[in-house]
């Protein structure tokens, strides 16, 4: 585990990793059941996600999607009913293992939740925040420099720069989500986690977004909940369909909405039930 | 809504009789409602108008006080009679400086022989310490030995309370002037009023002025013919008996002024004398006496004379106290509440913590007192009486209050904004304290406050505590012996003498001004910190 451990330290600092080939598994999950005090929401899942890529979990309402989104940047933890078993390697390192610390693990995997969320703080705090707790700047150069990259990143600098002292709360739903996820990108995360983000956004929001989330996948590892299928077979290569606490099943986006190999996964996308 | 019935109206029509009849139900509700808010609202209103107008109107007169503005002729004899100049003894020598002004006063208004009833009258003008700043000043000033100087004296608390329209009822009359004045000012003068109006005038307000319901109370007169004030003795028609009380030793003119000032009660009845009364007036005529603001009431301690009595000792006291209240109950309920709502796991001790918090707020304020007795005093053996005891008191006090109001400000900040942070990888104290405390500060602060506002207020815990002690020195810190202005307010308003009454008033304005200041605190800190987002 040592060897492990020492691993997972040094990865935080590649950052840049522009070779691009066969997708490597970034994150993978071992038989992962989580439990609510006595119920248990997540059933044995055991998933592969790949690095570079966008993998899409799809599944009707309470089936456990947030809850196993949660256990990758271990935000479980921070539920007190929640308990998690089961082993999920990063890079080869088990996160769920006690000598992980999860505030570096969440460091180096960023979430967006379902409702924006921006401190309120400026723009500039909102984005500078984790790069300050995390040390990754010194000096205001830097900081501002990694402030307008993740912006850029973003896509709102050209939208924000000019009032970057102005609170977070007061951007629009769809800037404030991008300011999340700016945020989310400040503090150089191999992953990024998203739960349902464009569920509080009109249409033309949720086009950006989306076009983000594409042109983020050429650095990061993506994983991200949604409730529309148009969506997941847009923006995603994997797509992973949940049930009841079950992973149903999980393959190619492509696979799965042209050809499920389960009568429940066609049912689901086809909108028979949900 | 309902659905359509068959007898309903045609399809398409919004209201149907049975819909219109519910709006009305409902509009009469809404209106109702707005009428209990606005009476409740009007309600309050009310009563906090009337109380500040009470206290306001009682208070008006403490804040202002009546002094007699004289040349004194500081005598070497009198102030320094072995010669030493030394502005100690000097300072010390009260009774030679209130000698001093009596002689001098009896030189002006007594004749050559007077009786020691007249003399007592005269010098019951002045309080004995009323020579207090006069002693202080020459002593600061011992040029001044042998000099004519002008100081305004500090009357005593009747006369002052006479002047600002207490004491007793009266009436001022001008009549017309007299017809025939006989007889002499040592054995009684008969005067003869000009006109039988003026008669029926004066008898009209003797009658008006005299209380039917109490016996042997009858209003008294006072005649200023001229110069020269007397009590009138009895009247038959326009003919009054009167005796000389003060002023010019000779009988009227033929062609002089005459006043009448009648007063609701006969001497006997009340604290300030006919004579008395006559002076008070001769010297307001002179223009010697002034109004002047109050300002030993902020600079004085604590006296057994109301006239000299002051809050300065109390409000050093109360301040001491809050310092030592807000140093214990805000840190130590600003990191009970983070901790028990951040940080503590959820089972049942945690809950029995929460239960017994709840429950220590309740508890009436006389038990901390009994607590405090007994803990700090009898067995860490804190001195009596000093700010830090009362402070600890008032601290664990309102603990409790601090620890509720807080923890319902955390509560009150969104969930969001800990998962934001500890997504973006803050720990849980970096979220708390970078995010939480911030957002919940303005929260806190209020409830901080209400409770420091509450301490401020409270009495019993302190008498307990023996801080209702005679304090005549402003303390000098926190082990000092001192009072706190609740406290202050307590005792004053338990004194006998009625001049105690406006000193209360503005006592309690002095509390007020002190609430009022620390909202404002409040306030500004909380817009200071919410402009900071
Ligand atoms: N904090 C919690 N405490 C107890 N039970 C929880 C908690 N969060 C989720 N659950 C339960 O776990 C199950 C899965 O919930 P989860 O939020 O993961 O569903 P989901 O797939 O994200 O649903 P949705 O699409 O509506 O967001 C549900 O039955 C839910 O009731
Ligand atoms: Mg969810």
């Amino acid at each position: 585990m040592d060897g492990n451990v020492e691993d997972f330290a040094e990865t935080t600092t590649t950052i840049d990793r522009t070779q691009s080939g066969s997708a490597p598994i970034k994150v993978d999950c071992r038989h992962i059941d989580v439990f609510y005090d006595d119920k248990q929401a997540i059933h044995d899942i055991s998933l592969e996600i790949e690095d570079r890529s966008v993998t899409a979990f799809i599944g009707p309402s309470g089936c456990g999607k947030s809850t196993f989104l949660r256990c990758i940047n271990r935000m479980n933890d921070t539920i007190e009913a929640a308990k998690v078993t089961g082993e999920i390697f990063m890079d080869g390192a088990n996160i769920n293992d006690p000598s992980i610390d999860p505030v570096l693990l969440r460091s180096r995997v960023g979430m967006v939740f379902q409702k924006p969320n921006p401190f309120p703080k400026s723009i500039y705090d909102n984005i500078g925040y984790g790069p300050r707790i995390h040390g990754l700047a010194s000096g205001k150069a830097e900081m501002d420099e990694i402030v307008e990259k993740s912006l850029r990143k973003a896509g709102l600098w050209e939208e924000v720069k000019d009032r970057l002292q102005a609170p977070g709360t007061s951007l629009s739903g769809g800037q404030q989500q991008r300011l999340c996820i700016a945020r989310a990108i400040a503090v150089s995360p191999e992953v990024i986690l998203m739960d349902e983000p464009c569920s509080a956004l009109d249409p033309i929001a949720t086009a950006k977004i989306e076009e983000l989330i594409d042109e983020l996948r050429e650095r990061y590892c993506i994983v991200m909940v949604t409730h529309s299928m148009q969506q997941a077979a847009r923006v995603s290569q994997k797509t992973a369909f949940f049930h009841l606490g079950k992973l149903i099943e999980y393959g190619d986006t492509e696979k799965i909405f042209t050809n499920p190999e389960h009568g429940r996964t066609q049912d689901y996308i086809t909108g028979r039930f949900g | 809504m309902s659905s359509p019935t068959a007898d309903t109206p045609a399809t398409g029509t919004f209201v149907t009789d049975e819909a219109l009849k519910r709006l009305k139900k409902r509009h009469a509700a809404e209106m109702r409602f707005k009428f209990y808010g606005r009476a409740a609202i009007g309600i309050a209103i009310i009563a906090l108008v009337t109380l500040l107008v009470s206290i306001f109107g009682q208070a008006s007169s403490a804040f202002s006080r009546y002094v007699l503005s004289y040349d004194l002729n500081i005598e070497a004899s009198y102030v320094d009679p072995e010669g030493t100049r030394d502005p100690q003894a000097i300072e010390r020598n009260v009774s030679g400086f209130n000698l001093m002004l009596q002689d001098q006063l009896a030189d002006e208004f007594l004749s050559e022989d007077p009786s020691r009833n007249v003399q007592r009258e005269l010098y019951g003008l002045f309080t004995r310490l009323a020579v207090l700043p006069i002693a202080h000043h020459t002593a600061q000033n011992m040029q001044t030995i042998g000099t004519e100087q002008v100081f305004n004296v500090a009357l005593a608390d009747d006369i002052d309370l006479y002047l600002k329209g207490g004491v007793t009822q009266r009436k001022s009359l001008d009549l017309s002037g007299l017809s025939r004045v006989s007889g002499s000012v040592e054995s009684g003068v008969t005067l003869v009023l000009g006109t039988q109006e003026d008669a029926a005038r004066l008898n009209e307000a003797l009658t008006s002025l005299t209380r039917q319901d109490v016996e042997d109370s009858s209003a008294a007169a006072l005649i200023q013919a001229g110069q020269t004030w007397f009590r009138m003795e009895n009247a038959e028609g326009r003919t009054l008996q009167l005796t000389y009380l003060a002023g010019a030793r000779t009988l009227p003119q033929a062609d002089a002024s005459v006043e009448a000032l009648v007063l609701a009660q006969s001497q006997e009845n009340r604290t300030v004398t006919d004579r008395q009364i006559a002076w008070t007036m001769i010297l307001k005529e002179q223009g010697r006496i002034k109004s002047v603001l109050n300002t030993s009431l902020f600079t004085n301690s604590d006296s057994t004379y109301p006239e000299l009595a002051g809050t300065a000792a109390a409000v050093v006291g109360s301040l001491l106290t809050m310092l030592v209240t807000a140093l214990l109950a805000i840190p130590v309920g600003i990191f009970a509440a983070v901790y028990l709502e951040e940080f503590a796991p959820r089972n049942r001790l945690t809950s029995l913590i929460e239960v017994n918090i709840n429950n220590l707020a309740a508890v009436p304020s006389i038990v901390f007192g009994l607590l405090g007795a007994a803990v700090f005093i009898n067995f860490l053996g804190l001195p009596r009486s000093v700010p830090l005891v009362g402070g600890l008191v008032l601290g664990l006090l309102v603990l409790p209050t601090v620890i509720i109001a807080s923890r319902a400000a955390l509560t009150a900040v969104p969930p969001s904004i800990r998962t934001a942070a500890l997504g973006v990888g803050a720990s849980k104290t970096q979220s708390v304290f970078h995010h939480v405390l911030p957002l919940a500060a303005p929260g806190i602060l209020t409830g901080s406050i209400i409770g420091m506002a509450r301490a401020l207020g409270e009495t019993a815990p302190l008498l307990l505590i023996g801080m209702v002690a005679f304090v005549a020195e402003v303390p000098d810190g926190p082990m000092d012996e001192s009072t706190v202005l609740p406290v202050l307010i307590y005792k004053w308003s338990t004194g006998a003498e009625r001049a105690w009454e406006p000193q209360t008033a503005a006592a309690i304005i002095v509390l007020l001004v002190f609430l009022v200041l620390m909202n404002l605190i409040a306030i500004i800190l909380r817009r200071r910190f919410e402009r900071r987002w």
